[in-house]
């Protein structure tokens, strides 16, 4: 199974969440990563949707998906064409004696310190989900306290828009 | 309601409730739309898709929140399964109170999500109108299926201005109709230079009222012809290159094609786990065209050489015209091989049936003397289990929509109420619903409702006082351990029909040998001021053939127990 990541422009009605990943969880699909928001248009969300899936299926549910009234236009974008991104926060436990070791951890991911306790610091990174992995084995050893993860965004390289050309 | 007499709905099935008041109140006045009181709301669903399916028009049912919206969840999955244009209408508590557990309050549009082609809940009196608007437009258009409509009721009780027509908002919704020109070209090269085509037709074509067409294609051609249980009359009967219906019980000719095909011309078919068999040994050698208006039906279940997205009418009328240009330049295959197989096959296996050895009535007797008695735009449904396949097999269908049934979901209890729907689309037909003793005990309730609103309609109880399909499988795989297939209407006679039928308004008559068979048949077509309904009280032991065992491959079809005649065969 490989991984894909699809970029489904919605309308923004209420229940289309629900429709879209009802439709993945009775095919059978398990979503990696869903994250959600605004787009240049008022009225059109955009959803990113990470999945591990065989072409064959794939092909099936983007059909299906497409099948969805207030789903607009489904686009799957390759890691090396595009920019995806995830933001993570983390607070590790970073008492005096460790406190530099993490930062420099922090400093090494180009991650910056958000909040600070005696006891704790708490991180903010974006990145790749390979690049969050990376900097998460690096501040186990320390104490992971609390992780909170968003959802991947990934947007295509280069001037052209997939608003644009779904809305016109 | 303004908005359902703009968008031409004649019928509408449903009840009465709470929260769907404010709509029920101007029904009372208004002299376009009639509403037909059911008795249960299933009814109400299924009658709508019986309208839908004889006419081409959409199919309404009405029905108010809470349980009157859950007891429509059956038929809309039915109609989903087989894409029946039908828009449901249901009440839904105020705004206020959602999501506060209150009383008939149920999450309708949670609920059907799965299995509507749209569904939307209605927020804003102004927008009614549109609601309704794209909800006939969604249900009718593109693969035609159910579509709901959820009102609260503080939303309906709003004054609002009306204007019609409201403008459609639909940014996400353009379904194909046209065919690409290059697919269609490729397609007619593929039907030319095949020796052993076969066209697999589909309820598309029906939906699609390509019948013509396809008669054209077929006759240009000289290709065999099946037709699958949902398009039964798209293709008459009577015709020679018709080979009949192809799956889990078809004919052995139809089965046999298409295991031997070297291409097979899928038009508005799905290639549904009851056709194909076992997927992996199902049309070994062939190629495949596939025509659907659903990109996502194309290569889901077997990958398409050629698909097509298109509109079965507009697909096939261009095939017509690419084949005949194809042919003035191709080499033109000769199909007289191919045909002396089939023809050979259709002789040795034609469709039939024994008698019981206990001396007890044939059913298959009974179906196809009702099928031959009856006027020639007879409109015939029926339930699910034996009497349906042998509904499909052994009545002849010779036009689209005169064979109406639960395909897909196969609802049992689908028949009485989607007869009533069929006999408010087309009251000046004959309308038989071929009905089994267990699936009439569950929705027999509707015949209340054809008596008082006039509906004629024509019930034939194939009574073999089991559940006969289950039966039939326990006695073929599970070592005649008969569990629970017993509905003791033979043992204790409960209930009666005959009195069940006069107690609900309707004539009751019974045939219990051969001999009875044609008068009582006669004697119900004789009665048009009432419904009637014919006990047949058959045989327990008769059963459907030919059959193809669940999870068994197509050449392994039986043309009777223990007879399997491809078995052996080269193929």
């Amino acid at each position: 199974m490989t991984r894909h990541t699809l970029s489904v422009l919605v309308e923004d009605k209420p229940g289309v969440l629900a429709r879209v990943a009802g439709l993945f969880s009775r095919r059978g699909f398990n979503i990696e990563s869903l994250a959600v928001g605004r787009t240049e248009y008022p009225d059109i969300s955009r959803m990113t949707i990470v999945v591990s899936v065989d072409e064959l299926p794939l092909e099936q549910v983007t059909k299906q998906l497409n099948k969805l009234i207030n789903v607009i236009k489904i686009v799957e974008l390759e890691p090396a064409a595009s920019v995806q991104r995830q933001l993570v926060l983390i607070k590790v436990r970073a008492d005096a004696t460790v406190r530099s070791q993490v930062l420099e951890t922090v400093q090494l991911f180009r991650a910056k310190v958000v909040d600070v306790s005696p006891e704790a610091v708490t991180i903010e990174a974006t990145g790749t989900s390979e690049k969050l992995d990376a900097l998460l084995r690096m501040l186990e050893p320390y104490g992971l306290r609390e992780i909170v993860q968003s959802g991947m965004v990934a947007i295509g390289r280069g001037a052209r828009s997939i608003t644009a050309t779904a809305v016109r | 309601m303004r908005s359902l007499e703009a968008v031409g709905c004649e019928v509408v099935f449903g009840i009465p409730g709470g929260t769907i008041l404010p709509a029920y109140d101007p029904l009372l006045d208004s002299t376009k739309v009639r509403h037909i009181l059911v008795r249960h709301e299933q009814g109400a669903g299924h009658a709508a898709t019986g309208y839908a399916q004889a006419t081409g028009k959409v199919g309404v049912c009405m029905a108010t929140s809470g349980p009157g919206a859950t007891n429509l969840v059956t038929p809309l999955a039915d109609a989903n399964m087989d894409s029946v244009p039908v828009v449901a209408i249901t009440g839904q508590q105020s705004r206020p109170l959602i999501g506060t557990d209150a009383f008939q309050e149920a999450d309708i549009c949670g609920i059907t999500m799965p299995i509507t082609k749209h569904n939307v809940l209605v927020t804003d009196a102004a927008e009614i109108p549109r609601a309704i608007a794209e909800a006939f437009h969604i249900a009718a258009t593109g693969r035609p299926g159910p579509v709901l409509v959820d009102i609260p009721k503080d939303v309906l009780q709003e004054q609002t201005s009306f204007s019609w027509p409201p403008e459609l908002r639909l940014p996400g919704y353009r379904p194909t109709t046209r065919p690409h020109g290059k697919q269609v070209r490729e397609a007619a090269k593929l039907i030319v230079n095949a020796r052993k085509p076969v066209l697999y037709v589909g309820g598309g074509v029906i939906k699609a009222d390509a019948s013509p067409e396809l008669l054209r294609l077929a006759e240009d051609t000289g290709i065999p012809v099946v037709t699958t249980l949902m398009a039964r009359g798209a293709f008459p009967d009577s015709h020679e290159q018709h080979l009949g219906m192809p799956g889990m019980h078809g004919t052995v000719a139809a089965v046999a094609a298409m295991q031997k095909s070297d291409l097979l011309i899928a038009l508005g078919a799905r290639f549904d786990d009851r056709v194909t068999g076992q997927l992996n040994s199902f049309a070994p050698d062939a190629q495949v065209i596939h025509a659907d208006i659903d990109p996502a039906e194309i290569s889901k279940n077997r990958r398409a050489d050629v698909p097509i997205v298109g509109d079965c009418k507009e697909i096939i009328t261009e095939l017509i015209d690419a084949v005949r240009a194809e042919r003035e330049t191709a080499k033109v295959r000769d199909l007289a091989p191919w045909w002396e197989t089939l023809n050979s096959i259709r002789e040795t296996f034609p469709l039939g049936y024994n008698w019981p050895d206990d001396g007890t009535l044939s059913p298959q007797y009974v179906i196809e003397r009702i099928g031959a008695m009856s006027p020639a735009d007879t409109i015939y449904t029926a339930g699910v289990g034996q009497h349906q396949m042998w509904a499909a097999q052994f009545v002849k269908y010779e036009h689209p929509r005169t064979w109406i049934n639960s395909g897909g979901l196969g609802t049992m209890g689908f028949a009485v109420p989607a007869a009533m729907g069929i006999k408010a689309g087309e009251p000046g037909r004959t309308v038989w619903a071929i009905d089994g003793d267990g699936c009439f005990q569950m929705t027999n309730q509707e015949l209340a409702t054809c008596a008082i609103e006039g509906l004629p309609v024509k019930i034939a109880v194939i009574n073999n006082g089991n559940l006969g399909m289950v039966r039939q499988w326990q006695t073929l795989f599970y070592g005649e351990r008969y569990s629970n297939t017993d509905l003791g209407t033979h043992k204790h006679r409960i209930p009666d029909f005959k009195l069940l039928a006069e107690a609900l308004g309707c004539a009751g008559l019974r045939a219990e040998s051969r001999e009875e068979v044609d008068e009582v048949i006669a004697k119900a077509l004789e009665i048009n001021d009432r419904p009637v309904v014919v006990d047949f009280v058959v045989g327990k032991d008769a059963q459907v053939w030919p059959m193809v065992a669940a999870g068994t491959g197509n050449s392994e079809i039986m043309a009777a127990r223990d007879i399997r005649p491809l078995f052996d065969e080269d193929l």
